[in-house]
């Protein structure tokens, strides 16, 4: 279990490493998305991995069962708003995407400052 | 009234979230426009009335829920929030007030209730993150005012506005996700999300590296979204692209509100659990504050368009904040807090001014401007007041913040000196941009084609003047605003 | 062997998060990142997060799919190789990793029941839920009322999401240079027999198993933002199978419209009308001869609210994405 646990924390940082390197480093707009994706869901894995209680379950409680151990459930609270937040996020950026596309003829970076500049 | 006085502090978010939702129904743009100034000039009146009371009876806590402090999510409202809340309902009532005429040649009409649908989710979301006594919940007004913000800034005349909010974006989920990091590592160590809670708790904790790391991810966090330099580059395209209106209203207050929730992050949480907290802080944001007040300075005096000019001066002015708050010193801080008053009313009196000039030559720029003062004497006359206070000439608003931070530095003694002289060529170069700008509505002879005479609408006009008179009357009787600030200074230098 | 599938499934989501940023294909690129979000799913499920699972799987596989997909629908689908410089992004990146290396370093153990984080708050709550709200998820209890503020917050959220889509995808395009030509035929998967007959069958059953989610929230997993995610899946479905015209013929957009500001409004009504029965805002106690009796009328009516704003909501930006590729 305990290796589960560094290893979770490691992903985590690997996943977010591999987001803020996408978002920053790739033109096409797109692939900026999803790698604001995939640093979101990074975050998602470090709050989760933060509930977990050893020897415990999903912390709905069954009635008659006095010494059930439950795992944390704040930061799935946390998470569940979270991930709304990041689907609000997707959208919203894929709406100017696609305006942006229909302005420019292109979703690459590089070619719309190129555009711009001219 | 009486029986609804002890809900002012949730009352100063829902009344404008409420109201949205009724305004995505009203196609008809006047209604929409009137449902959405009545709602900011309610909250506004419950902001000054909430600043009236904290001012005589000190800080009012609410209990979202009846649930009590680090269970459920608290309010609190201190002489911080409350000078924060009048600043961004006063910025958000005086920028619709000009938007009922000056929106129509940007915004097709059949989107506006839309637009102003957005603008109201902002005001509820700025609103909200500053009464907000807990960590999570100003993540999640956080998000609101920052979606929000993108679609008016989206809601932009020309296209280059697209790709500018498309930058925005990122940087800005970038930033609130840093943030969501912080919180989680904070709450890793604490077990809470209640901000007093989280400051008491904390000193109990042995391994500090944890909440070290939340320290600096919270505050790059939120420094991307404050656009501090250099993680401003959002901001000037962001600024120069959105309608005139909407300029007005997040100029005057959007990165101020990123800007309160660092210094109660670095202040309240970490100041008193982190040693040498704010030795690094100032070290951290004092640099970066002198190089934003010079190298943007220098750049706006660069710029040909006039709304690109006052952005970068906008970054320039998070600079004199930053310094302030720096000093970590009471005058310090009071000088940072009162300067966000003080320039949410020159930046918004200039930017109102654009939009009252836009309204005759179209896109604003230095070359546009020529003959400006004989087309629109009124509006240039204004300009010239809101430049003035900018630069922070005595007897306007300006002043008073750049006074006390002069003050603030000079109370280290020789060093301090040192200090003074950037925020004294800050003001020079501040000079010299604007009077790029009145240069070239004065002196520059007006092209053979010119336009004939003529104002923006009375309505306009009337906003612009009360802007930049109320620059000048907060100049003479600063009592108010800096009652507040010092108040401010005093809950966030305390350590509990 | 829990831990076996949990190191499986973590080393699935590095390797798949590293094809989406390389993959130069971004149709294989978004269909990458709805396995990334099921994958994640099932890691969430494995530590004990049943409704986050829940969520991630409808949202992120799901939801984010659709949207991404018509959104490619109206780009070009390859992605252009340049030869920019990636040392800043590399450093950046690295610098954040190292810092929380560095944080994480002797973070509390992991599942340990004494870490600060499973102290203060979190027990308070598995403690006095029974007696204060009564309802057996905890986690329903906490989004619903203890943190209710915060759910309403991330209603307005998706809200502000809607309302930008449609303000964005309103404005009309200046010309059409650059509109590619219409490809998919606009009338759906009608000419398909297989894939229509499944799923028409499956239609109605999403819409149930949206429902139940939603009723259910008090004892299983589930809430007002699933159940909307599913019910939206569902007409999405319905959408793809008989046409967009179709959908829109069963919820107009009128409809819509309608739902996402009832949905809005029915939650602050609630936590309007708990001040004015002398409560503060959102407390549902005094809704109730009870309070524990208010806290169910609170908590069922909040996610009613959630439901329906997330489906009038998710299904406008599927239409307004959806409307663009008919356009053509």
């Amino acid at each position: 279990m305990q290796i589960l646990g560094y290893y979770n924390y490691w992903v985590f940082a690997v996943l977010l490493m591999i987001g803020l390197y996408a978002v920053m480093s790739r033109p096409n707009l797109i692939k900026k998305l999803l790698g604001m994706a995939i640093f979101q869901a990074a975050v998602f894995l470090l709050y989760i991995t933060m509930d977990k209680v050893e020897g415990g379950t999903a912390p709905i409680l069954r009635a008659g069962v006095a010494d059930e151990i439950y795992s944390n459930p704040v930061p799935q609270v946390l998470i569940l708003t979270a991930i709304v937040v990041g689907i609000a996020t997707l959208a919203l950026g894929l709406a100017i995407v696609v305006r942006i596309h229909e302005e420019y003829g292109t979703i690459e970076e590089d070619e719309i400052r190129r555009q711009d500049r001219e | 009234m009486n029986a609804l006085a002890p809900h002012l502090p949730v009352l100063a978010v829902v009344v404008a979230l409420a109201t949205a939702p009724l305004t995505f129904l009203l196609r008809e743009r006047g209604l929409a426009w009137a449902a959405t100034f009545a709602a900011s000039a309610c909250s506004l009146a419950i902001a000054v009335r909430l600043a009236a009371h904290v001012r005589e009876h000190g800080a009012i806590s609410y209990a979202l829920g009846g649930w009590p402090a680090p269970y459920g999510i608290e309010l609190v409202v201190d002489p911080f929030s409350a000078l924060l809340l009048v600043i961004v309902a006063g910025a958000s009532t005086l920028a619709l007030a000009v938007s009922r005429q000056g929106l129509g040649r940007e915004v097709p009409a059949e989107r506006q209730h839309l637009l102003y649908t957005a603008w109201l989710l902002a005001l509820a979301g700025l609103s909200g993150i500053v009464v907000a006594g807990d960590a999570f919940n100003i993540f999640v007004f956080l998000e609101i005012s920052s979606l929000a913000t993108y679609i008016l800034v989206a809601g932009g005349p020309r296209r280059q506005a697209l790709p500018a909010v498309f930058k925005y974006l990122v940087v800005g989920t970038v930033g609130a996700t840093f943030y969501l990091i912080g919180v989680g590592l904070i709450y890793m160590m604490t077990g809470t999300l209640n901000l007093a809670d989280m400051e008491v708790r904390l000193r109990d904790v042995s391994d500090l590296r944890p909440v070290l790391a939340a320290a600096g991810f919270i505050t790059v966090g939120l420094a991307l979204k404050a656009a501090v330099f250099p993680l401003h580059t959002w901001l000037p395209n962001a600024y120069t692209y959105a309608p005139n209106a909407v300029t007005v209203f997040i100029a005057a207050c959007a990165t101020k509100v990123s800007l309160y929730a660092l210094l109660r992050f670095d202040f309240t949480v970490f100041q008193g659990n982190l040693p040498g907290h704010i030795a690094q802080f100032a070290g951290f944001v004092v640099p970066l504050g002198i190089l934003a007040v010079l190298v943007a300075s220098v750049v706006a005096t660069m710029e040909k368009n006039v709304k690109r000019l006052l952005a970068w001066s906008s970054v320039a002015q998070v600079g004199y904040i930053l310094i302030g708050a720096g000093l970590a010193s009471a005058t310090g801080l009071t000088a940072a807090i009162v300067h966000m008053f003080n320039h949410a009313l020159a930046k918004g009196a200039l930017f109102v001014a654009v939009a009252c000039l836009a309204m005759r030559v179209g896109d604003v720029t230095l070359a546009g401007l020529a003959g400006a003062g004989r087309r629109q004497p009124l509006t240039m006359a204004a300009f010239v007041v809101g430049a003035l206070s900018l630069i922070g000439l005595p007897g306007t608003a300006g002043f008073v913040g750049k006074w006390y931070l002069v003050a603030a530095a000079l109370e280290l003694g020789p060093w301090g000196v040192l200090l003074v002289l950037p925020v004294l060529l800050g003001s020079v170069l501040a000079v010299v941009y604007t009077w790029r700008v009145i240069e070239a509505a004065y002196f520059r002879p007006a092209p053979a084609d010119a336009l004939p005479r003529g104002e923006a609408p009375a309505g306009m006009l009337a906003v612009l003047w009360l802007a930049a008179l109320s620059n000048l009357w907060f100049g003479m009787q600063p009592a108010v605003p800096l009652d507040l600030a010092a108040g401010a200074a005093a809950v966030l230098l305390e350590v509990r | 062997m829990i831990t076996l599938f949990g190191v499986f499934i973590l080393s699935l989501l590095v390797i798949t998060a590293i094809g989406i940023v390389r993959s130069t294909n971004l149709f294989a690129a978004v269909m990458l990142a709805g396995l990334f979000s099921l994958q994640m799913a099932a890691m969430f499920f494995i530590l004990d997060a049943a409704d986050v699972a829940l969520t991630e799987a409808a949202v992120g596989a799901g939801v984010a799919t659709v949207l991404l997909l018509s959104a490619l629908a109206l780009l070009d689908d390859e992605e252009r190789r340049t030869r920019r410089s990636r040392w800043a992004a590399i450093a950046v990146s690295l610098a954040t990793t190292l810092l929380m290396i560095y944080a994480t370093f002797e973070k509390p153990r992991f599942g340990d029941p004494l870490a600060p984080a499973n102290q203060h708050v979190a027990p308070w709550y598995l403690e006095n839920t029974p007696e204060l709200i009564d309802v057996p998820n905890v986690v329903t209890a906490i989004l619903a009322s203890f943190r209710g503020y915060d759910t309403l917050g991330e209603l307005f959220v998706i809200f502000t999401a809607g309302t930008g889509v449609l303000f964005v995808l309103a404005q009309r395009r200046r010309d059409t240079r650059f509109a590619r030509l219409p490809n998919a035929d606009a009338q759906g998967l009608r000419h398909h027999l297989v894939p229509r007959v499944v799923g028409r069958l499956l239609v109605p059953f999403i819409v149930l198993f949206g429902l139940y989610v939603q009723f259910h929230a008090d004892f299983g997993p589930g809430g007002g933002f699933q159940a909307g995610a599913l019910v939206s899946a569902g007409f999405v479905l319905f959408a793809l199978l008989e046409g967009e015209r179709a959908a829109l013929r069963v919820l107009p957009r009128r409809v819509l419209a309608g739902m996402i500001v009832l949905g809005a409004l029915l939650f602050v009504g609630v936590g309007v009308a708990g001040m004015l029965l002398g409560g503060n805002f959102l407390d549902y106690s005094v809704l109730g001869a009870t309070p524990v009796a208010g806290q169910h009328v609170g908590i069922l009516l909040v996610e009613l609210g959630v439901g329906i704003t997330v489906t009038g909501v998710l299904l406008t930006i599927f239409h307004a994405f959806a409307a663009r590729v008919s356009e053509r």
